[in-house]
């Protein structure tokens, strides 16, 4: 299932970013490519950043920015970006971020599997730290599937 | 018991956090209905006990309902942790 939703034409490496707008509008412009939501949706999750503050930062160095599917979500989908130096979202405890997942969801269900399965990889030690030091997108996904 | 998994959309981290509740409550042997709210949502919906993810404190300071803040979504031992006392505790006062 997380397959089917991370694939290399979603996955940036070493992205230069120079604030967590920046960020965001990286990932989620991988997905605007693919065809997962419209250009309305990864405004939406800048605005849903400066209006609700940095929840998304959900672990130390991960972000998942997403917004709704009213927001402009044609069909699920996730987008990942490694950054190429850590960005302050202002997380409290999870700062600074180095990867960011955006997620585009059309329901409350088609992404559930995907993000259960993400996060129990994120969930073992020293996975952020290889995700972020990953040479190509197809070095990320490797690491997924181990 | 009624348990509110809470972020500020109610499709991504609430969803995570209820799937990680629900298998944390199944494995301790508490049964309890999981659902994943947004912020807009939680203060309409009854709840016995709230989930949500730390930087939630300045929104949800206000709740009569015991809230427990999570700081790393993705590590189940911090969630078992913080979540499993929370419930027998309010198990416990009803």
């Amino acid at each position: 299932m997380r397959d089917a939703l991370l694939t290399t034409d979603v996955i940036r490496t070493d992205v230069v970013a120079d604030d967590r707008t920046d960020a965001v509008r990286a990932a989620g412009d991988l997905l605007v490519t693919a065809g997962v939501c419209v250009p309305g949706y990864v405004q939406a999750m800048v605005d849903a950043l400066d209006q609700l503050g940095p929840y998304c930062v959900i672990a130390p160095g991960v972000a998942l920015p997403h917004a709704t599917p009213d927001d402009g979500v044609l069909r699920t989908g996730m987008s990942l970006v490694t950054l190429r130096e850590p960005v302050v979202f202002g997380h409290a405890t999870n700062d600074p971020v180095r990867l960011v997942v955006a997620l585009a969801p059309q329901d409350k269900q088609a992404h559930l599997a995907a993000l259960q399965d993400l996060a129990s990889r994120l969930g073992d030690p020293g996975a952020v730290d290889r995700l972020a030091a990953a040479p190509t997108p197809q070095a990320v996904l490797d690491l997924l599937a181990d | 018991m009624r348990i509110a998994t809470v972020c500020g959309m109610g499709f991504g981290t609430s969803m995570m956090l209820k799937l990680t509740v629900d298998k944390i409550l199944r494995e301790a042997g508490v049964d309890a209905e999981v659902s994943p709210v947004d912020l807009g949502s939680v203060k309409t919906m009854p709840a016995d006990l709230i989930v949500a993810p730390a930087d939630m404190r300045s929104h949800l300071g206000g709740s009569t309902v015991p809230v427990v803040y999570i700081d790393n979504l993705v590590n189940k031992a911090e969630i078992a942790e913080k979540v499993v006392p929370a419930v027998r505790e309010v198990a416990g006062e009803s």
